[in-house]
């Protein structure tokens, strides 16, 4: 009797370490890529955005970030934007969170105004731009399931190729595909497959670089939008990481001084 | 050496904006479809416009100057060729408070039609009938910052008159206001110092704003009087006044629930008046990334017909159209009808950036029913030959 107890065990046992299904690897990469982007408690950031019409006509923006990690929960930002001149000091300040509503709140510096704005519109455009707003908030596990699809190489890298599904309502997107990086756990290449399932766009990372000796980050990110032709650039010129930053420069008054 | 404090100047201001000068200057045309109702009066008006800003900071951002001037010319209207300081104010950020000092404008509620609440700048009203612009006010802030919300308190020494349109302006009542003699109600006028504090919390969905103001009115009444030449005209009053204010907002996915309500004290009696509606915004309509936004608002004042606003007892409905595109075109129209009369105003406001330095506005009012509009109310009477198409040109540096 406790031979076969015994048995039982041992065989459901190594059926959890054997038999891991796709769903259960792939959550396992995104845990570990979580895992290792965990604890860089703080970061200001300057980028600038080239967009590009299907014409090939550009406009640029420079925006100024700063980020704050919560733990257990999505991060705060508040994002500034220098240029275009006329939305110069705008601030966009957000509560992220991994499935309810995110807290959005914009100020309008010409009115003084603090509005708070919806968040529902996670598939909209950011500043006229092809990254939707779902695109550049904070990543966290519990936004979406997962399927490992297989190991694959890269631009010569070794890579995991994995599909999400979206779980947070109002997704613009069906499915992603993400070509993951072994060494970095870091997305060097991203498909997005739009509500009737057909590819929208795809993303790709170039020019990592390690901060803290932990964080990587890309330089420079390209977003291509295969049904409008259009395409956006954005730079990341620098990050700062040990800024002491404290949820009191995340707040409403922050917003309105950001600038 | 020389070279050495240019780098070190250089180094200086890129590491956090000091020093930093931007602004705009702006071209405007208006053009109204009717003849005036007086000789004075003209039926084209071109003006120019330029806001300089210069702002510094220092202390990792914790301390900062900003100046804001504003000087605009216009064709015909001698009152609305002005100008104003807009802002020239010390910031210093602590711990758990923030201090300003200075000039500064502060907006206060969230509706869209009229904004009840917002009570510590005067209007500056010959720049825009929407009375959105507002002049400087000298102002002692101090915000206590805390986990149960912001404590905002207001010492206000000085008192900045409404701005009116001249004798050769359009957008003016029948007898054209004299600015030259105010009356107050205070013997101490212009210097009488107001008091105001505002609690402002956020909890969950909802935005909460409580406010109270003790000082001179900003919204004048008006007496018929004769200016220097004998003409008759109207002259601004300015009463004693207390406000409690309350502003709500819920958010909630796509809507946006909002409310402010007032009780206003002033010359011995009381009155209420509210605004309550929503916004419900339909994200990537027609197949694109544009979104369509419906305003719905209700107008309320309880002093109905003897009302000094012409928003007693009016729906205001508006249509919001974003493009999100790079050159951030959009458009609102929108209406706010009189319940219990004819009386409509209509309006469209239109933008559009043009390349990474200019923007284009286009700006429409029409008036309609305003013959026989039971409001007493001279000011919207007056506008029955006012409809007008505004473009403006802007140049930001």
């Amino acid at each position: 009797m406790k031979v076969i107890i015994l048995l039982f065990s041992l065989v459901a046992f190594s059926g959890v370490i054997f038999a891991e299904t796709a769903e259960e690897k792939g959550l396992a990469i995104a845990i570990e890529a979580d895992k290792r982007d965990q604890g860089w408690g703080d970061q200001a950031t300057t980028s600038k955005m080239i967009l590009r019409n299907s014409q090939g006509a550009t406009s640029t923006r420079e925006i100024r970030g700063k980020a704050l990690e919560v733990k257990g929960d999505g991060d705060k930002s508040l994002t500034i934007f220098n240029t275009p001149r006329d939305v110069k000091g705008t601030a966009f300040l957000s509560f992220t969170h991994t499935l309810k509503a995110d807290e959005q709140w914009l100020y309008l510096p010409a009115l003084k105004r603090v509005k708070r704005i919806s968040s529902s519109n996670k598939s909209g455009p950011f500043m006229g731009s092809e990254f939707a707003y779902e695109d550049i908030s904070s990543q966290e596990v519990a936004k979406y399931k997962y399927k490992f699809i297989k190991d694959d190489k890269f631009n010569g890298r070794d890579v995991f190729v994995m599909e999400r599904y979206p779980q947070y309502k109002k997704s613009g997107y069906t499915k992603q595909v993400a070509w993951i990086d072994k060494e970095m756990y870091q997305p060097l290449k991203i498909e997005f497959y739009d509500r009737k399932k057909s590819l929208l766009k795809t993303l790709t990372q170039h020019d990592y670089k390690q901060y803290q000796n932990k964080f990587w980050r890309p330089g420079r990110l390209e977003m291509v939008n295969h049904q409008t032709g259009k395409s956006t650039t954005l730079l990341w010129k620098s990050y700062k990481f040990n800024n002491g930053f404290k949820s009191r420069d995340f707040d409403r008054n922050s917003l309105k001084r950001a600038r | 050496m020389k070279i050495f404090l240019i780098t070190a100047l250089l180094a200086c201001s890129g590491s956090l904006s000091a020093n930093e000068w931007s602004g705009n200057m702006a071209l405007e045309y208006r053009q109204f479809s009717y003849d005036a109702l007086s000789s004075s009066q003209f039926k084209q008006y071109g003006s120019v416009a330029i806001q300089p800003e210069w702002f510094h900071r220092w202390e990792g951002g914790k301390q900062s100057l900003t100046f804001v001037a504003f000087t605009r010319w216009d064709e015909h209207d001698e009152e609305r060729t002005h100008s104003d300081i807009r802002e020239l104010s010390w910031l210093k950020v602590f711990d758990k408070s923030e201090l300003r000092v200075g000039l500064r404008k502060v907006f206060w509620g969230v509706s869209e039609s009229q904004h009840l609440v917002d009570i510590i700048n005067q209007t500056d009203l010959v720049e825009n009938m929407d009375g959105e612009e507002k002049l400087g006010q000298p102002m002692i802030n101090y915000a206590l910052i805390n986990d149960w919300g912001t404590l905002d308190l207001f010492i206000l020494p000085y008192f900045r008159e409404r701005t009116f349109p001249g004798v050769n302006g359009r957008l003016r009542s029948e007898f054209y206001v004299d600015t030259s003699n105010p009356i107050y109600e205070s013997a101490d006028k212009e210097n009488h110092v107001d008091y105001a504090v505002r609690w402002t919390h956020n909890i969950g969905d909802w935005d909460i704003g409580l406010s109270h103001f003790n000082g001179t009115s900003r919204d004048p009444s008006f007496i018929a009087g004769l200016d220097s030449s004998g003409n008759p005209v109207l002259i601004p009053v300015y009463n004693l006044m207390q406000q409690t204010g309350l502003d709500l907002q819920a958010t909630k996915d796509a809507w946006l629930w909002k409310m402010e309500v007032i009780n206003r004290q002033i010359k011995g009696s009381g009155y209420n008046a509210a605004t309550a509606g929503f916004e419900y915004t339909f994200y990537g309509v027609f197949e694109s990334a544009s979104d369509l936004g419906l305003v719905m608002e209700y107008l309320y004042d309880d002093r109905n017909e003897a009302a000094t606003t012409p928003f007693e007892d009016d729906l205001m409905l508006g249509l919001r159209w974003t493009n999100n595109d790079e050159q951030d075109t959009s458009l609102l129209v929108g209406v706010i009808a009189d319940v219990d009369d004819e009386s409509r105003l209509y309006s469209l406001e239109a933008s559009r950036r043009l390349g990474e330095s200019w923007k284009l506005n286009l700006e429409a009012r029409l008036f309609s029913g305003l013959n026989n509009t039971t409001t007493s109310n001279q000011t919207i009477y007056a506008l029955r030959k006012a409809d007008f198409v505004q473009l403006e040109l802007n140049y930001y540096f």
